[in-house]
């Protein structure tokens, strides 16, 4: 075990855990705004209600959500305190920028939504919601557009030892970032809309607060409908700018031996990273790969053959993540197409709210999963083509990185487990509905 | 020439995001430590949760900008100084973790262990960041052990007489604030409580930062750039002012000014550090070649630049609504607060 290896193990540990919070706090943010937006205009309590239901959902999961965040500004500086100094320039002004322009919004308003039922107009009070859901993706906008200069960096200038800001525009108009950030965001909006679904599912199933949960059920069927097919059309644009500026995830994700024109997709395969071949290769569909990363059948893709063999991503890993991610993304719009025109008989589809109810975590394993994809995908280079991340880690003790490690895992696991289970008995009980 | 200008703006704007972050967070720590002493029922201890629960996560943000803005402005300090103090500073975010989620899980099960185990938690999680930041602070100032080849100190090392006097310092600064913080926000006897409470510490904190400037004198060279220009001793001519302002004000029972005197210390102590500490960020025991400063560690212009604009925009803005928040959820707590729905 060395330093690097941990300070992965760490970061990764860290970053997927936080992650499991974070798509639901983008997404719910915008349901509950909307929930009392419509309490606002209409009058109506049952919109009251849902906004108090699922606000208090909602702020369970942004409590764990958010203490989890914190770690992970401090970690490049704990872990990796090579390439914070060789990159702090541009990573760190973005981190800078996040917490100034967005964090401080979201965490300040979102106390005054919290305490502020009396205290503010109900106007005001939903408008403040809105704002804390807005500066919610303006933080995620910030946080994606560092991590889409690690992907694909642009605007800087190698000076004085290290990578120099040269010019701001370019890396906040980047478009692997923004790229990324419609990909994420909606794949959040995903997330929530089946989280909200699939508690509703719940309580209709058990034929209790119809009007709440179908009400509940339909805002969050039309949100998720148009977000997993913006998820597919925000992903084909994302997969092509990759062929063009990562060829080696590209390849990596499609277990792409051989440098060919025409080249193939293959639905199934057992990578053989020693001899450079798959073992396995099952539904192989000619010309397709070319056809999805450059949008020309004919178009040339490079294999990883032609890669130096220490410039390669892990391949099985590369490769499940993404069959994983897209198959699960298929998935979400069958669901919700489905969904659709069941829309006025949801409590007679018991099936579909079943398989609706048990779906809530696949999105979840699909976002996770599509980390998987960027992350490791991106190895060897912790920023691509000009840094390793073997160079990146801190000089520090294996001991001091093997501890924090263990406590990462212990203090993440304990406090996921509270926090999940303080969702799901709140989400049981259901909705308090004395006023009606 | 202009860039030095530029690294020595950021060197003090870095200072006054940690300040303003100890003076914000700073009570929130305090309450949470008050919280097994002054806090003798469950809903005593609603009621001090309460009374930092609108805005204890905004503050919070303060140290999150501070971090931020270290790693922009000074990559080199970021790098180095987080990692060199690795233990020390996991161990403060693994606190600041659980005190945020115990406010939010301790209501959520009516059950007494329960509560009993967040209570333990919100106190510990809330006294040794109090104390950490303190020892951290205080061995910056003093300087640490590192030359060419790396950083040779570890925890034990960082606990030396004088990083433990600014552990102390930073813990009565915190919990005098945040009992003035309780004066203001809770009703009746828990608000009496609170009043003693900073009557007694007060004379504790006094004692420690008296020991604390004579220390200083000992152990760091902070002094050195007053010698060379006296005007500055109007700093903590101010801290001082401040420190017996706090008691005066009390005596008066005008809390609301006595918290104001008191975030006046805070602020004016942390700057009576950093100004002696110009231009070290980081400064080496070993030799003073090592040492991390404001002009050799920076970014690049540009970069300092542009986030100079950034914060000159950003961050008045921010006071400005932190302070629409301040005024909100700054009058006295009753129990229909504690019924309502969404309250901790």
């Amino acid at each position: 075990m060395d330093v690097v290896l941990l300070s992965r193990l760490q970061f990764a540990a860290a970053t997927m855990f936080h992650f499991l919070f974070v798509p639901l706090t983008l997404g719910l943010s915008v349901l509950v705004a909307y929930m009392e937006t419509q309490y606002v205009r209409t009058g109506d309590e049952t919109y009251l209600a849902m906004t108090k239901f699922w606000g208090k959902l909602f702020l369970i999961n942004f409590a764990v959500g958010v203490v989890t965040g914190i770690t992970l500004e401090f970690q490049f500086g704990t872990n990796w305190s090579r390439y914070s100094a060789y990159v702090g320039d541009i990573f760190g002004s973005l981190l800078a920028i996040e917490a100034t322009t967005s964090f401080f919004l979201e965490s300040t308003l979102l106390g005054v939504w919290i305490f502020g039922w009396k205290k503010l107009s109900k106007k005001a009070h939903a408008a403040v919601m809105w704002l804390v859901a807005l500066a919610g993706t303006l933080s995620s906008i910030w946080i994606l557009m560092a991590n889409g200069w690690m992907q694909h960096p642009v605007g800087y200038v190698i000076r004085n030892g290290r990578a120099e800001l040269d010019d701001f525009f370019a890396i906040i108009t980047n478009k692997f970032g923004v790229l990324e950030f419609f990909h994420t965001v909606s794949s959040a909006y995903v997330l929530s809309a089946f989280f909200v679904m699939g508690i509703s599912a719940y309580h209709l199933l058990k034929k209790q607060h119809i009007e709440f949960f179908t009400r509940s059920f339909r805002i969050a069927l039309v949100f998720g409908l148009a977000s997993s097919l913006f998820v597919a059309i925000s992903g084909d644009f994302h997969g092509v700018h990759v062929s063009e500026v990562q060829p080696a995830k590209l390849a990596a994700m499609e277990a792409h031996w051989e440098t060919t024109t025409r080249a193939p997709i293959h639905m199934f395969a057992i990578p053989d990273e020693e001899n450079e071949k798959n073992i396995i290769e099952i539904g192989s569909i000619p010309g397709m790969l070319s056809l999805l990363g450059f949008h020309d059948i004919n178009a040339e893709v490079t294999g990883l053959g032609d890669i130096p063999k220490d410039e390669r991503p892990p391949v099985l890993l590369t490769f499940l993540s993404f069959r994983a991610m897209v198959g699960l993304g298929t998935l979400f719009i069958l669901l919700t197409l489905y969904g659709w025109f069941k829309r006025n008989r949801l409590l007679e589809s018991t099936n579909y709210l079943k398989i609706m109810l048990f779906a809530i975590p696949l999105p979840y394993l699909a976002i996770e999963f599509g980390w998987m994809l960027a992350e490791v995908g991106r190895q060897p280079w912790i920023v691509y083509g000009l840094m390793k991340t073997s160079d990146a880690a801190s000089p520090i003790a294996v001991s001091q990185v093997l501890f924090s490690l263990i406590g990462f895992v212990v203090v993440y696991s304990l406090l996921g487990a509270i926090g999940f289970y303080l969702i799901i008995i709140n989400a049981k009980k259901g909705p308090v509905l004395e006023e009606l | 020439m202009e860039s030095a200008l530029l690294q020595s703006i950021w060197f003090f704007l870095w200072g006054l995001l940690w300040a303003v972050f100890f003076m914000t967070d700073g009570f929130d720590l305090g309450v949470g430590t008050l919280l097994p002493f002054l806090g003798k029922s469950d809903t005593d201890k609603r009621m001090m949760i309460n009374s930092i629960g609108p805005l204890w996560d905004g503050n919070e943000v303060w140290l999150i900008t501070a971090g931020g803005v270290t790693f922009a402005a000074f990559p080199a300090v970021y790098a180095f100084m987080f990692s060199s103090l690795y233990t020390p500073l996991l161990l403060i975010l693994f606190a600041l973790i659980i005190r945020g989620v115990s406010f939010e899980f301790r209501g959520k099960i009516e059950s007494e262990a329960w509560k009993k185990l967040w209570d333990t938690c919100i106190f510990v999680s809330s006294a040794a960041p109090a104390i950490l930041f303190g020892v951290a602070f205080a061995n910056i100032f003093q300087g640490l052990p590192f030359d060419q080849n790396g950083y040779h100190g570890d925890l034990i090392y960082l606990l030396n007489p004088y990083g433990l006097l600014g552990g102390a310092l930073f813990l009565m600064l915190f919990l005098v604030h945040g009992a003035l913080w309780l004066t203001i926000r809770t009703p009746g006897q828990l608000q009496i409580r609170a009043d003693s409470a900073v009557n007694k510490l007060w004379f504790v904190l006094t004692a420690v930062a008296v020991l604390f400037l004579g220390a200083t004198y000992v152990y760091t060279p902070i002094y050195n750039n007053y010698l060379a220009q006296p005007l500055l001793f109007v700093v903590p001519l101010i801290t001082v002012m401040a420190l017996f302002g706090i008691k005066f004000l009390v005596m008066k029972q005008q809390y609301g000014k006595a918290w104001i005197s008191s975030a006046i210390t805070i602020v004016s102590a942390t700057f009576f550090c950093i100004i002696g500490l110009y231009p070290n960020l980081f400064p080496s025991n070993v030799d003073s070649i090592y040492s991390l400063t404001a002009h050799n560690s920076s970014a690049s212009p540009l970069a300092l630049k542009i986030m100079l604009v950034v914060v000159l925009i950003f961050i008045p803005i921010v006071i400005a609504y932190q302070i629409w928040a301040y005024m909100m959820f700054s009058d006295q707590l009753s129990a229909e607060d504690l019924a309502e729905e969404e309250a901790y």
